[in-house]
């Protein structure tokens, strides 16, 4: 699993030539040291280690939005991510202990081992100890009822900071279900899958219906996100092969959608000093390319076929069908939203009439071009051939589906080879 | 009663002094009668040396005598063993006693450089306490550069009563050290140089509400010998396991034993500073000069928990049934009270005031545990949280307002201290974060070790309760962070005085403490602690082979 998720790091690294201009070393720092603890953060094998990353990481990012960031309300909305990411990983750290007390150590191999302590405790308290670790997971996500850090934070931040916070931070969360939630507490997932499945499906249609309404641009893709974050949940808890496979691939997909989003919406307020919807319009008649690369990332958003965020969508959707047919075709009703707040948004600043100050707007420069390419590049190759992505993701989702499925759940050592 | 108490006070050794010289351990005793020798000095110091080196002698007296005490403790680890009492088993030495005062003397030294620290040839200390504030007389005192030096001797008996408060092994012990410690103290809080009439009346509450608390733990030392028939803690663990002294066969002695916790808790409870006895903390931290609220919060801290910690899991570590439920509550008290009234402070040292007391309450849930981890747990809690609070406040001796060159208290003018001093900022916001305990400080590990232990005891919904008041916590500490670095100062904003060598020093060595404790706590959990003990033994096996030695009494 980290394996795949490096590459999103490594687009930490690509966007680092964006911000020259607002962000001075201070803030490049910042990115390195959160890099670091990113890598901690999927590598980690050990519960413990897993906190201090998971929990570390917040101040680096504390700081990019509070000190870099835009607008008057940038402090508020650190705040406001600092606590909430604080209080979820304190309840995650009383099940953390809970875990060592019970389990006698921190190592997850140990741990989710089926005929280790932990395994052995009763079914409450696994539960609770699910709960513990999985509200921690569901802030970070974010899922709908505590979701609201997020576009305050994003909408606050600089967009560098965005595509950092909803591509990669983001991922922690989602990877913390699929990997922590589900292999140590096996017993408790069955018991918790209908709750999660509506939430999740909540978060699709509240964030869709949320991004729908936004005026600004920041805001409603990070409002998109949460959206997308349902799915992903969804797949996770879905618990069939296929479901996984498609929220794990939908996780690196995610990355690359939603941080071009990001990256293009940030050289459109380079360029106007706004992210207001209103303030812009026609913008494809003088700047063309920036429109194009805006749509391709915009119809990624909304998985078309043929782009990469599509193959993990409909992954998703068929898992979910397998796994209950009610939520997959409720789900399915969310990507129509998804379409509406996509095309509306691309509507309402590309085409029609150009204003006055938009005249001279400059298309993408060649390092903007650079920033954007890889990324797109990617979408449209991964959306034609995502096999590469799913040989890596495969086994580790078999070994995950295999646990709460109560089986005896591991494991030839070649598929926890593959995945380390 | 009391005539009582006092008669027997007298012959805590069963066998009578009288019979036989006591025998006395000079070289484990060495350490209190260093520290005992310089206050001594100190004030003779006071009376006879030349009035224009009388500063510099003091300090190089107070320094040379906590240097050697830290010295002679440290030497004494390898040779104590598996503990021992001493001077007719009214002192234990064992390696919690031990690391309690060496952590007591590093602190205190270090709290003497902010002590000794001057800004403009001035200290923090009032020209002429006794003088009337504002008055002409203090005026002549100040222009002519008057200054106490008394200061130091009165440092070094505190400290002196606080070696002794966690170390003790008999009540009576226990109570004149408590006085000790706290008698120098009241004195020290009323010495500020600016705001006098505020440092006066902190003085004042100190002195009446510690004196209250003094007279509770008296009489529950009454209590408690009524029911034991002695104040030694080795003889009372024994009297609470058989279920009092031999009067009390028909079992009717279990009232005297409630009140006598319960009493003796209070005291104890106060200098700690846990919920319904905290009321004191605030006042007395914004009101005491600076150097000395450092003092309390670091040293005080670690005595006063070094005791309670003593005397539950001592002589009172088999009546758990008792405590444990007093304790649940004033830790939930404590936690989740200081907590939310903190979040509307403005004044930075009421808010570390605040803080400390919601720490307390963290410690206290692992003295609820009452295991060997809980002990090891609160031990390092102590020894992380004072160097962070040490540094804390030194940073909060050089924000100054511009005008007067005082001390700025009132948080909103922080605004933009980050920018105008960022290194200073930088130190403060890894404390406060250590205080929140994020990760990779010293805070974090401290309150994973507290609330493993507690979780390891069962009590598992005081850590939730611990949990969310961290979260609560972690507000208030952030805001400073949020005030220091995102937002302008509006009009006149801080000025930073220059930080002198001293100052300097000690935010250096609490930022190497915060950043190594949380790092690389290992080395430190291993080697110090007591937790080389394998699985939940009753604390009492660590800390009191006490037992043992007054068993063969």
């Amino acid at each position: 699993m980290s394996v795949i998720l490096v590459p999103l790091v490594v687009l930490a690294a690509w966007r680092e030539h964006d911000d020259r201009d607002d962000g001075g070393r201070g803030y490049f720092a910042l990115i390195l040291a959160l890099e670091a603890m990113m890598i901690g953060v999927f590598a980690a094998t050990d519960v413990f280690l897993f906190y201090v990353f998971f929990e570390a990481m917040l101040i680096p990012v504390y700081f990019m939005i509070g000190r870099y960031g835009r607008g008057a309300d940038r402090a508020k909305a650190a705040m406001k991510f600092l606590l909430y990411s604080l209080a979820g990983g304190l309840i995650m750290l009383v099940a953390v202990i809970g875990v060592y007390v019970i389990g006698g150590t921190f190592l997850w191999t140990e741990l989710t081992d089926p005929g280790g302590a932990l395994a052995a405790v009763d079914p409450a308290t696994a539960r609770w100890l699910f709960l513990g670790f999985f509200i921690a997971f569901a802030i970070k996500a974010p899922m709908w009822p505590v979701h609201t850090w997020l576009p305050s934070a994003a909408g606050s931040s600089s967009p560098g900071t965005a595509v950092l916070l909803v591509g990669v931070l983001d991922k922690v969360g989602t990877y913390g279900m699929l990997r922590y939630c589900l292999e140590m507490f096996p017993a408790a997932v069955s018991w918790f899958v209908w709750p999660v499945v509506a939430l999740s499906l909540v978060s699709i249609f509240y964030g869709a219906i949320l991004a729908i309404g936004q005026s600004d641009m920041m805001r409603l893709v990070a409002y998109t996100s949460v959206s997308h974050f349902g799915f992903i949940t969804l797949g996770i808890f879905a618990l069939t092969e296929q479901a996984q496979a498609g929220a794990a691939l939908y996780m690196v997909n995610h990355g690359f959608a939603t941080g071009a989003l990001f990256l293009i919406v940030g050289f459109l307020i380079a360029r106007r000093g706004s992210a207001r919807i209103e303030d812009y319009g026609g913008v494809q008649k003088v700047a063309p390319k920036l429109a194009g690369v805006f749509l391709i990332a915009g119809l990624a958003g909304l998985a078309l076929p043929g782009l990469a965020p599509f193959v993990s969508e409909f992954l998703v959707f068929v898992g979910v069908y397998a796994f209950s047919p009610v939520p997959a075709v409720i789900a399915a009703l969310g990507v129509v939203l998804a379409a509406l707040y996509i095309l509306w948004m691309y509507q309402r600043t590309m085409t029609g009439p150009t204003p006055e100050k938009l005249s001279a707007l400059p298309d993408l420069s060649g390092r903007e071009t650079w920033a954007v390419a890889p990324l797109i590049a990617l979408i449209i190759a991964f959306g034609v051939y995502p096999q590469p992505l799913l040989n890596v993701i495969n086994p580790a989702v078999e070994r995950t589906v295999e646990a709460p499925a109560d089986e005896v759940a591991v494991a030839d050592g070649d598929a926890e080879g593959d995945e380390e | 009663m009391i005539p009582l108490n006092l008669a027997d006070g007298a012959p805590p050794a069963l066998h009578g002094v009288t019979e036989a010289p006591p025998v006395l351990d000079w070289w484990l005793l060495a350490p209190f009668l260093v520290l005992f020798g310089a206050g001594v000095l100190g004030v003779l110091l006071e009376a006879f040396w030349p009035k224009g080196s009388r500063r510099t002698a003091q300090i190089a007296l107070a320094a040379a005598a906590l240097l050697g005490t830290f010295l002679l403790l440290v030497l004494q680890v390898e040779a104590v063993g598996d503990g021992t009492t001493i001077a007719n088993g009214v002192l234990a030495v064992d390696r919690t006693v031990l690391f309690f005062q060496g952590t007591i003397t590093v602190l205190a030294l270090i709290s003497l450089m902010l002590i000794a620290e001057r800004r403009d040839g001035r200290d923090a200390f009032s020209a002429q306490a006794a003088t009337v504030p504002g008055s002409e007389e203090e005026r002549t005192h100040i222009l002519a550069g008057s200054q106490h030096t008394e200061v130091y001797p009165l440092v070094l008996f505190a400290v002196l009563g606080m070696l002794m408060f966690p170390a003790s092994n008999d009540f009576l012990v226990m109570f004149i050290a408590l006085e000790v410690m706290s008698l120098p103290l009241y004195l020290l809080c009323g010495l500020a140089r600016r705001r006098r009439l505020f440092s006066q009346e902190a003085a004042v509450k100190y002195f009446l509400l510690g004196a209250f608390s003094s007279a509770f733990f008296l009489f529950g030392i009454a209590m408690v010998y009524g029911y034991a028939g002695s104040v030694n803690f080795g003889v009372i663990r024994q009297a609470v396991e058989s279920g009092g002294a031999e009067i009390f066969q028909d079992g009717n002695g279990e009232p005297l034993l409630l009140m006598g916790v319960g009493l003796v808790a209070i005291g104890l409870l106060f200098k700690v500073g846990a919920v319904p006895f905290h009321n004191w903390k605030p006042d007395v931290y914004q009101g005491a000069p600076t150097p000395i609220t450092a003092l309390m919060a670091s040293c005080t801290l670690v005595a006063a928990f070094g005791a309670l910690l003593r005397v539950f899991f001592v002589p009172f570590g088999t009546s758990a049934a008792i405590w444990e439920p007093m304790l649940w509550t004033v830790a939930i008290l404590t936690m989740v009270v200081a907590a939310i009234v903190a979040v509307t402070q403005r004044d930075v040292k009421r808010l570390l005031a605040y803080s400390s007391v919601v720490h307390a309450g963290f410690i206290l849930t692992a003295v609820v545990a009452g295991s060997v981890e809980g002990l090891a747990g609160a031990m390092f809690y102590l020894a992380a949280y004072g160097f962070t609070t040490l540094g804390a406040f030194a940073v909060v001796t050089l924000v100054r307002t511009r005008d007067g060159g005082q001390e700025l208290g009132d948080l909103d003018r922080w605004a933009g201290l980050g920018r105008r001093s960022p290194g200073l900022a930088l130190a403060l916001s890894l404390f406060l974060l250590a205080f929140a305990g994020i990760p990779l400080t010293s805070g974090f590990i401290g309150k994973f070790a507290v609330f493993e232990a507690a979780v390891a005891a069962g009590a598992t919904p005081l850590v939730v309760i611990g949990v969310l008041s961290s979260a609560v916590t972690a507000y208030f500490y952030v805001r400073i962070i949020v005030v220091m670095f995102f937002r302008e100062s509006e009009g006149e904003g801080p000025t930073v005085a220059r930080a002198g060598v001293l100052t300097g020093s000690v935010i250096t060595v609490g930022v190497a403490a915060t950043l190594a404790l949380g790092i690389l706590p290992g080395a430190f959990l291993d080697t110090l602690l007591p937790s080389g003990e394998p699985g939940q033994e009753p604390a009492a096996v660590m800390v009191g082979q006490v037992t043992e030695v007054s068993a063969d009494e």
